[in-house]
């Protein structure tokens, strides 16, 4: 250790305890931490509701007596709610739009980054101003459609899960596609240039240079759609009608609907259950995400 | 050299057959697309639905034009989208339209001509004919005859929608135990008692004339003679009551008499612009409105506000290099952006309850020794979901709100600090300004998004308080999405569609504006210099 190194250290034992710098730094911890607790404050609960084996909310505590997995067991091990088909159901749902979802929307993307045609640019502009709408605002339209589809094809009708993907399908596009259609435009064309040359069919090109490139983007818009679709509630409430086909947003709702404070335990692990899939997936993809997030913002 | 001219011969025979691969997957689409459609054009033409029928003609043809024609080459790839698009959010838009100057609703459901037949398919017993006796009888096919007995003895034979007089019928009647009564009548042999009443409901359904009534099943055991009870009248297009000889005019929907009594089953029809009147105009309606269209502009923007608040609160604390635990709080302020929406609103419902609800229990009791009414009172409803919303939203300002600080240049802080200008200062002069011409286009979609945020609304209160004495179920905390739910599916005497799909052309108008500011202020943007 040569001398330099040693009055810098000196000096800095020096200094006074707490400068205005500590200060504002101990008082920028102190508000965070109060947003903190507010951030915390339901999670806590709802975990501490999930161990608590008395399973009601009335005088339930932080800290659980004799906590154990029995809400768990209840959950899935009950008459009163079949909570494995509506996990199971949410994830098919959910799965399956997203990923057709983002197909379609690749293709879209990339019809309007790399081809030029008549009503390009209206096209674009139409897709996003028509998916400003919530679909739930036709929501009267959409079952009746479902019906009459039905009618025909009977397992595409109300109450099943091919219906309702048809309908998170309708929703694919909007922001999505400009997503896309952005990040391929990013792609040089040169690379396309030369598997031209070699005979390749636009398709080709698409399947075999573009969709590897990209996966970075598509990976984000399957996950905002997983989510949205995760998440969906009035569309999967007025399509879906027997218990065993709901999906969970509609069977917790309905479960807890009047009975909050006998079944708070056992929806506590449920909410649990539900919420860790996506919140796995968050974890996993948080940079891309934000990034995707926040280029989109200042761009 | 020959080594060259063999890999070229390769490549070429790739090429040809990468070609073929197209060529199959382009009919193997088309063959499936066409199959299908001709299929489904089979079953609307044998239950004549024309306008659909043609409809689908056009579709298909338009695939295979898509797929066969080289200048259509782009459709290929935008056609599922589009496809998607158009069936499940332009047609619906359009329908939504269509609806809300309609009376569709419960009991408006069926077209005019439907209810009508409806009317007139329903009998009434005729007491100034006789109840016959009746036996029935039934073939190896499972078509039932009957045998009529009048008092007076005269018998008639029922067979296939029509009874004939036994003399004229030409039926032969078996006697063969010989106890009196017929045991056969013609092909027909005498149904058991205990399958007479397990298929009791398909006979009460068949009708049979005789002379200028019908003959129908009253009892188990008798048949009664019936005439139709309503008549329609095309001249004065009404429908005559038979029995009470009253007349009902058909008038907005309804058939309705003089005395303004309505039958029970209204029709379908257009409206013009009565659903809008009604939400302008008529007390009952107007005033419920008003309430959850301005609480709804109120939600929207406060939500924005205070998720804007919070997050650029948070994101300028985290800004701070030599904050320590930065990054760690950094994750976990983002918690609530990941948690599913929907369990995140059903978790506060239950921490918002009244009685035993956890925030009353571990704050407001031990602190202020009261519990606060969240969820009956309207006012308190209304806080508890701008809390709800604010835990809800305002990572996602924090998160857009970090990326833009990050985009503003440094020197122009220091250049503000050399004429020395304080941090409250700097923040109001540099730091909001640009970041709220950067962040516009998101605020105004953050605020598009709220005013439609049903979950929140649905989820934590289901609009509850109700607003006492509206007609349609409404309550203090809904807004309008979720106002024009309830009035579609909720309603105690069914929904008035047509109603309710109003109010959406309502909350369509005010997103389109909402939408061209955007635009407007998007277009700003670009025109401004970006920082290079």
């Amino acid at each position: 250790m040569n001398k330099e190194s040693l009055k810098f250290l000196t000096e800095v034992k020096k200094k006074p305890r707490f400068t205005p710098q500590t200060w504002s730094q101990l008082w920028k911890q102190i508000v965070i931490w109060v947003i903190l607790a507010f951030v915390l404050y339901p999670i806590a609960w709802v975990i501490s509701a999930a161990f608590d084996p008395a399973n009601t909310i009335v005088g339930q505590r932080i800290i659980p007596k004799n906590a154990s997995f029995i809400n768990f067991i209840r959950l899935f091990d009950s008459e009163l709610q079949p909570f494995t088909s509506w996990l199971l159901n949410t994830f098919k749902v959910s799965l399956t739009s997203s990923f057709l979802g983002v197909c379609i929307t690749a293709l879209v993307g990339y019809a309007f980054s790399r081809m030029r045609f008549h009503g390009r640019k209206t096209g674009l502009f139409a897709i996003l101003l028509i998916q400003m709408f919530p679909q739930m605002l036709a929501l009267v339209a959409i079952y009746l459609i479902i019906f009459w589809i039905g009618h025909y094809f009977s397992s595409f009708g109300l109450d099943t899960h091919a219906g309702l993907t048809l309908v998170y399908l309708g929703g694919a596009m909007g922001v999505n596609v400009w997503m896309t259609k952005n990040y391929f435009d990013t792609i040089p064309q040169s690379l396309e240039e030369s598997a031209k040359i070699d005979g390749a069919t636009p398709f080709q090109l698409f399947v075999k240079i573009i969709l590897p490139l990209t996966r970075p983007i598509l990976v984000v818009v399957f996950f905002l759609q997983f989510m949205s679709n995760y998440s969906e509630y009035v569309l999967a409430r007025v399509l879906l009608a027997t218990n065993e086909n709901l999906t969970m947003a509609v069977g917790l709702q309905t479960f807890i609907q009047d009975q909050i404070s006998q079944r708070w335990g056992v929806f506590s692990a449920a909410a649990l259950i539900g919420a860790a899939p996506v919140l796995i997936l968050f974890w996993v993809l948080q940079n891309q995400l934000v990034s995707g997030l926040t280029r989109g913002a200042v761009k | 050299m020959r080594t060259q001219t063999r890999l070229k011969r390769l490549e070429k025979f790739f090429a040809s057959s990468s070609l073929n691969i197209a060529l199959l997957s382009k009919l193997i689409i088309l063959g499936i697309s066409n199959a299908m459609a001709l299929w489904a054009l089979t079953v609307l033409l044998a239950e004549g639905h024309y306008l659909i029928f043609t409809i689908l003609v056009v579709g298909a043809l338009l695939i295979d034009y898509i797929f066969l024609s080289e200048r259509a080459y782009p459709l290929r790839f935008i056609f599922p989208g589009l496809f998607f698009l158009l069936l499940m959010v332009v047609f619906p838009i359009g329908f939504t339209i269509y609806v809300s100057f309609t009376n569709y609703g419960t009991g408006h459901i069926l077209p005019k001509e439907m209810v009508i037949k409806q009317y007139t398919d329903r009998l009434m017993l005729d007491e100034g004919h006789p109840t016959y006796k009746a036996q029935i009888f039934k073939n190896t096919a499972g078509e039932f005859a009957f045998l009529l007995t009048a008092p007076t003895g005269e018998q008639l034979v029922a067979v296939d929608k029509a009874a004939t007089p036994l003399t004229e019928a030409g039926i032969k009647l078996e006697d063969s135990d010989g106890d009196g009564k017929v045991d056969r009548l013609g092909e027909y042999e005498q149904e058991s008692i205990l399958n007479i009443f397990s298929s009791l409901g398909k006979l009460e359904n068949l009708t049979f004339a005789y002379e200028d009534r019908l003959l129908k099943l009253r009892t188990p055991e008798t048949f009664g003679c019936y005439t139709p009870r309503y008549q329609y009248d095309p001249s004065q297009d009404a429908l005559i009551d038979l029995q009470t000889q009253t007349t009902y005019f058909a008038k907005d929907g309804n058939f309705t008499s003089v005395t303004g009594k309505s039958l029970d089953i209204g029709y379908q029809t257009i409206v013009g612009w009565r659903n809008f009147q009604k939400l302008f105009t008529d007390q009952r309606y107007s005033a419920p409105f008003l309430q959850v269209f301005v609480w709804t502009l109120v939600f929207a923007f406060l939500s924005v506000l205070e998720t804007l608040g919070l997050g650029l609160f948070l994101a300028v604390l985290l800004n701070d290099p030599k904050l320590k635990l930065r990054r760690l709080y950094r994750v976990l302020m983002v918690i609530p952006y990941a948690i599913p929406a929907f369990i995140t609103c059903l978790v506060w419902r239950g921490l918002f309850n009244t009685e035993v609800g956890i925030i009353n229990n571990s704050i407001f009791l031990p602190l202020f020794g009261k519990a606060l009414p969240w969820l009956q009172d309207p006012f308190w409803a209304k806080v508890a979901i701008l809390i709800v919303n604010l835990w809800l939203g305002f990572p996602y300002m924090m998160l857009i709100c970090s990326g833009a600080l990050q985009s503003i240049p440094g020197e122009l802080y220091e250049a503000a600090m050399v004429d020395g200008a304080n941090g409250w200062y700097r923040f109001r002069r540099i730091t909001l300004p640009l970041l709220l011409s950067q962040l516009m286009p998101l605020l105004i979609s953050s605020f598009a998004f709220n005013f439609n945020n049903f979950n929140v609304i649905y989820l934590v209160t289901r609009g509850r308080p109700a607003i006492p004495g509206s007609i349609t179920p409404t309550g203090a905390t809904d807004i309008l999405i979720s106002y024009t739910y309830r009035m579609a599916f909720e309603g105690g005497s069914g929904g008035d569609y047509g109603l309710a799909s109003a109010v959406s052309l309502i909350i369509f108008m005010i997103i389109s504006i909402i939408t061209w500011i955007n635009f407007k202020s998007t277009r700003a943007l670009e025109e401004v210099p970006q920082y290079e």
